[in-house]
């Protein structure tokens, strides 16, 4: 099989919705001849044109907010936010627009549109450029919301997502740009809302997307040392959440611990333990843990930033939590 | 700079007291409309009048429920606008769009019964009266967040754009939308890419509470439009003819892929923000009932004296009241909007 990047993923997938259908145009900031600051549209210009790769003033607002009149009309808009900070200044185009033209307008109106876009830390661009803010738009209905964690995964979401008959937010870590997977050919679409077993185990189920589930599968490795055996699930998307494959892996290792980047309060990881703790009381052995950041802004220093974020060494500690194997925090 | 920037006109129809020999035969008069037309645009007018009279009625008798905003006063503007765009033009409006979506051509029953939250409205019950979408007649939608029509008609002309389809897309607004950044953003945006969209601004004087020259020192919103490179254009909004020409000057010009022109109408909003708003604190009876001396109904009705029969003008009167009876009757006996529906539609 073919080994390809993260962001060499997201620009084939791109590549492929402009080829294959007509109504599919980028918009975005330094996406034309720049190619995109991440280079997720390199050379896009001159295959496509900048009629349908176009460049757009930093204006976010009436980016997302004329994404969702063109989408309205019958286009398919692809939205590129930079930074998913950035998401902030366009709130109300994805939140009071998008989100409701189909349901408000009685199904005369749809708004399908993926808005593209990427965060997380490791790069100290401090706190205005790293943050994960996923969890907002789970508490809007109307909108997908999608995390891949690996190439594959992301072509394959993005096909079903541009193809969406609703608004999807796609949302990229931007420490995995430059990971490696391997990819099919052609990579078939795969359905929102179904998480897949990345590693199998018998002890811990940890719950998590995108780079979280790279640090969970590093945790488990830690583990696995110690005669651990934890289970990792990638939920790929969190609206629709796969609460079922949580909750089946749950009846073989009746612990949970779920992880994510995303500050800890008021973070999806809440959501899921709810939904588990009401649907799968029975099966739990322990409290369900989560393993968020703290609640604080993203620092610049190194050593700042690793005494906040969620990483590997958290998603340890609270598996070892979970098995009692350490104090459970105050 | 693009051709026609810092372009500000002013468009006002001559009193008709200067008007010549009034000659029914001369074209020029009326902007060329015919007797067809004329009776077209007076029945918008006047069935907006109407329609906001008999809905506010409704509202104060406990037939409806939630916010009512009255375009009273306003009716020239969508009738003019509308009179100069195709049926399969697009046209997006705000929390004060009964007037808008009628004078695009959307029916009375389906919006009376969106109104009163009924089954049978455009959107169910879903919408409300600040929701109403007719896609069928180009009403793509209101948003009564303040700004968002100029996102939708932007997006919509770039669709229009994307795949050259030769429509135009209309956005009314109205004086407060214009202290929103969005606007700012909007009309660069559309003047950037010369998309065929058309801003009409509908300063009837408040937003809100707040009297526009407290929002802004400048008194013509359409000055702005200099700064885009695009036209601004400062019309007469209680005059009908005024708006037309200005209309159909715009959506000529962003038809033939010259971009987008901002259209400032002024009026004055006789009614408060919302039914049930406390005016009192913010204006005086005194000067409410002046500016309603200045009914677009009555100048319509004076400009085309000479042109059209009174039992003409009767005779549109006697039929939009029956249809606005109908349309009412319609919407009360119809079906409540179904529970079942409620979780439909959304993700």
């Amino acid at each position: 099989m073919r080994e390809i990047t993260f962001i060499e993923a997201v620009r084939e997938a791109q590549a492929e919705a402009l080829v294959s259908d007509d109504r599919v145009f980028i918009m975005g900031q330094e996406i034309g001849s720049y190619g995109g600051v991440f280079r997720a549209t390199q050379d896009f210009v001159r295959r496509f044109g900048d009629h349908r790769v176009r460049d757009m003033p930093i204006a976010e607002q009436s980016m997302l907010g004329a994404g969702v009149g063109a989408a309205v009309m019958g286009m398919r808009p692809i939205v590129e936010v930079m930074f998913m900070d950035f998401v902030a200044c366009g709130m109300d185009a994805i939140v009071n627009h998008a989100a409701k033209m189909r349901y408000m307008s009685g199904d005369q109106l749809r708004a399908p549109m993926v808005i593209r876009t990427q965060g997380g830390s490791g790069t100290h661009h401090g706190s205005q450029h790293s943050q994960t803010l996923e969890s907002w738009f789970l508490h809007v209905p109307g909108l997908a919301v999608v995390v891949p964690s690996v190439p594959q995964d992301v072509k394959g979401l993005f096909k079903t997502s541009v193809e969406l008959e609703h608004p999807v937010l796609f949302v990229e870590h931007r420490a995995l740009y430059r990971t490696t997977g391997p990819v099919t050919d052609p990579v078939a679409p795969i359905p929102l809302g179904e998480g897949v077993v990345r590693r199998r185990g018998e002890d811990v189920t940890v719950a998590a997307v995108g780079k979280s589930v790279h640090q969970a599968l590093a945790a488990a490795l830690e583990l696995e040392e110690e005669g651990v055996s934890v289970e990792v699930i990638d939920l790929r998307t969190l609206v629709p959440m796969d609460v079922e494959i949580v909750l089946e892996s749950l009846s073989r290792t009746h612990r949970l611990v779920v992880a994510h980047e995303a500050v800890e309060r008021g973070g999806w990881a809440g959501e899921l333990v709810a939904r588990v703790v009401a649907e799968g009381f029975d099966e739990l052995d322990a409290p369900p843990l989560r393993a968020g950041s703290k609640a604080t802004p993203i620092p610049f220093a190194r050593e700042l930033e690793a005494a906040m974020i969620s990483d590997e060494r958290l998603i340890a500690r609270r598996i070892r939590e979970s098995l009692d194997l350490a104090e459970y925090p105050a | 700079m693009t051709e026609g920037a810092g372009l500000i006109s002013s468009v006002t129809s001559p009193p008709v007291s200067d008007r010549g020999d009034g000659s029914p035969e001369r074209d020029d008069d009326l902007h060329g409309l015919n007797d067809a037309q004329l009776l077209d645009i007076f029945k918008t007018m006047y069935t907006i009048r109407r329609f906001e009279v008999t809905m506010e009625r409704a509202h104060l008798a406990g037939d409806l429920y939630g916010p009512f905003h009255s375009s009273m006063g306003q009716e020239a503007i969508p009738a003019g606008v509308c009179a100069a765009l195709r049926t399969d033009d697009v046209v997006t409006s705000t929390h004060r769009g009964h007037g808008h979506a009628i004078a695009k051509g959307a029916e009375l029953g389906p919006i009376c019964a969106e109104l009163w939250g009924r089954a049978t409205g455009y959107c169910g019950g879903k919408g409300g009266s600040m929701h109403i979408v007719s896609t069928e007649h180009g009403f793509i939608g209101q948003s009564p967040i303040i700004g968002g029509s100029g996102l939708l008609a932007t997006g919509a002309a770039l669709s229009f754009d994307l795949t050259g389809d030769p429509r135009v897309a209309v956005a009314f607004m109205g004086d407060g939308a214009v202290g929103q950044g969005v606007f700012h953003e909007t009309l660069n945006l559309a003047a950037i890419w010369r998309l065929p969209a058309v801003f009409v601004v509908e300063n009837n004087g408040y937003a809100h509470s707040f009297r526009a020259d407290q929002m802004q020192l400048n008194p013509d919103i359409a000055s702005r439009a200099e700064g885009y490179g695009m036209p601004g254009v400062v019309v007469d909004g209680i005059d009908v003819f005024s708006v037309y020409a200005a209309a159909e000057a715009a959506v000529a010009r962003a038809r033939a892929g010259d971009g987008p022109t901002l259209i400032e109408a002024k009026c004055y909003r006789w009614r408060g923000h919302n039914l049930g708003d406390a005016e009192h604190l913010y204006r005086e009876r005194q000067e409410v009932e002046e500016a309603r001396g200045d009914d677009p109904l009555q100048r319509f009705r004076q400009a085309v004296s000479r042109r059209l029969e009174p039992a003409a003008l009767a005779g549109v009167e006697a039929a939009v009241d029956k249809e606005i009876d109908d349309a009412a009757r319609f919407a009360a006996e119809s079906p409540s909007a179904d529970p079942r529906t409620a979780l439909e539609g959304s993700y």
